[in-house]
């Protein structure tokens, strides 16, 4: 796909169903596009959808009807391996390989792609900074890594092969408060200045509000509606409505 | 007579028995896994076959050695020699542990290691390759390790067929009512059995991922 032939459109969902072989329905006929740079937060409680979405977008699920197109191409017309090579893909739990060292992890899909040891090399230690994290990490093993190193490594992880579209799956959530804190401030600066094309998965509207340039809300596998985050503040809807009320008494509970 | 002496006076019969005796138990180990890795990485791949396959090597287990030497003495080209006998006879008892360990050890590795490998564009051969076999090779290793050494006892029986290896001196013993012939051929089977669970077991820990 050329530069010039780029629809505005970078991730959009026709119609998208997601049913399970013995029949429970995920994903109930989803419309939702993400534009190119924006960074899209999925908010919901758990089973609401928000993952099963992600996955779709990256064809490890594939939708049981209905259409997600990448670059205006359907998920399923892509080779798989070729599109996940140009998706970034971050998750809670990191899933780091804990056999590779810290620069062979990063270094993961450049070297799926062939790229040469040395330009390899330089390109990991270009993200371990971007991330804030010390060069002399590149050699340790994950489980010699606290875990917010852990999830930084994550982050650079799916940065590696410069992938135009990134997905997040709750990728700070299991942090403590302080670090998580740091980490989403960071995020947010690194998409100020690369803006990717996000989408973010989370169930706190905190996070959400923080890093979303629109906030998809999602429950019972339907999209509720979206909203920028002023608007999501403002809302009549009574689940937003109810994700606000919840977000304030937490902070007058303070 | 003292097993010392015996042995002594025998050495060349005992280093001989104990060649053939680590043969059929090298060859049948290297069939078995040979066989039962990638049975045990496919089942991975099909898991509506784990319980079936899993169940008929379960059922090969439960059948008595000495049987199962027996059952296999008709079978053409296997049954025109003892020593084919008993290595058929090994491997289909070591395939039990080996395709349940491999089974095991990678269905063990960690779901979001698998996920985010699938995630960022690993083919299935590099993600099995890469990923899933490396971690599991301490668990496939163990299977190995439980396999050999049942192996190294199971081999003494092959003697009762004239397959040869160490049950030789322990079939010649209780024929003689010599408690010093039998342990000849149990003290040496004993030896390899311990040097077989020690080796593997410093390899398994070696293997062990973080």
């Amino acid at each position: 796909m050329t530069a010039d032939t780029q629809p505005e459109k970078a991730v959009e969902f026709r119609d998208v169903s997601y049913r399970l072989d013995h029949g429970a329905t995920l994903l109930h006929d989803l419309n939702l596009s993400v534009q190119r740079g924006e960074l899209l937060v999925l908010l919901g409680r758990s089973g609401s959808g928000k993952t099963t979405t992600l996955k779709l977008i990256n064809r490890l699920l594939e939708p049981s009807s209905g259409q997600v197109l990448i670059e205006g191409r359907s998920s399923t017309e892509w080779d798989p391996i070729q599109l996940r090579r140009r998706i970034g893909y971050a998750i809670q739990e990191v899933g780091l390989f804990p056999h590779f060292t810290v620069e062979r992890n990063i270094g993961l899909v450049p070297a799926l792609e062939g790229w040469s040891r040395q330009r390899a090399q330089e390109r990991v230690r270009e993200l371990l900074h971007l991330v804030g994290l010390d060069e002399q990490l590149a050699s340790r093993r994950p489980r010699e890594l606290s875990g917010g190193q852990r999830q930084r490594v994550g982050v650079a992880r799916a940065l590696a092969a410069d992938p135009p579209i990134l997905l997040m799956d709750e990728p700070f959530g299991a942090l403590d408060a302080l670090t998580r804190a740091e980490l989403q401030r960071e995020f947010l600066g690194l998409q100020q200045r690369l803006h990717k094309t996000t989408v973010f998965v989370t169930h706190d509207l905190r996070e959400a509000l923080l890093l979303g340039s629109r906030i998809a809300l999602l429950e019972g596998g339907r999209l509720i509606a979206t909203y920028t985050p002023h608007e999501f503040l403002h809302a009549d809807e009574p689940l937003a409505a109810a994700y606000v009320a919840a977000f304030r008494t937490e902070k007058a509970g303070l | 007579m003292s097993l010392w002496q015996f042995l002594t006076q025998n050495r060349m019969e005992v280093w001989q028995l104990t060649l053939e005796h680590l043969w059929m138990v090298g060859v049948s180990m290297v069939i078995a896994v040979a066989i039962g890795v990638p049975v045990g990485i496919w089942l991975t791949r099909r898991a509506v076959l784990e319980k079936p396959v899993l169940g008929a090597a379960n059922v090969i287990q439960t059948i008595p050695s000495l049987a199962l030497f027996g059952f296999l003495l008709p079978a053409p080209w296997i049954g025109a020699r003892a020593e084919r006998i008993a290595i058929l006879a090994l491997v289909l008892y070591a395939l039990l542990p080996v395709i349940r360990n491999t089974y095991v050890g990678i269905t063990g590795v960690d779901r979001a290691v698998v996920e985010a490998g699938r995630g960022m564009g690993m083919t299935g051969r590099q993600l099995l390759l890469q990923v899933e076999l490396p971690l599991a090779l301490s668990v496939i290793i163990a299977g190995i390790r439980v396999a050999t050494v049942i192996s190294v006892g199971l081999a003494t029986i092959a003697a009762a067929i004239g397959a040869g290896g160490l049950g030789e001196f322990i079939f010649r013993g209780l024929a003689m009512v010599n408690n010093a012939v039998i342990l000849a051929g149990a003290v040496p089977a004993a030896i390899l059995a311990l040097l077989a669970d020690f080796g593997l077991g410093l390899l398994e820990k070696r293997l062990r991922p973080a």
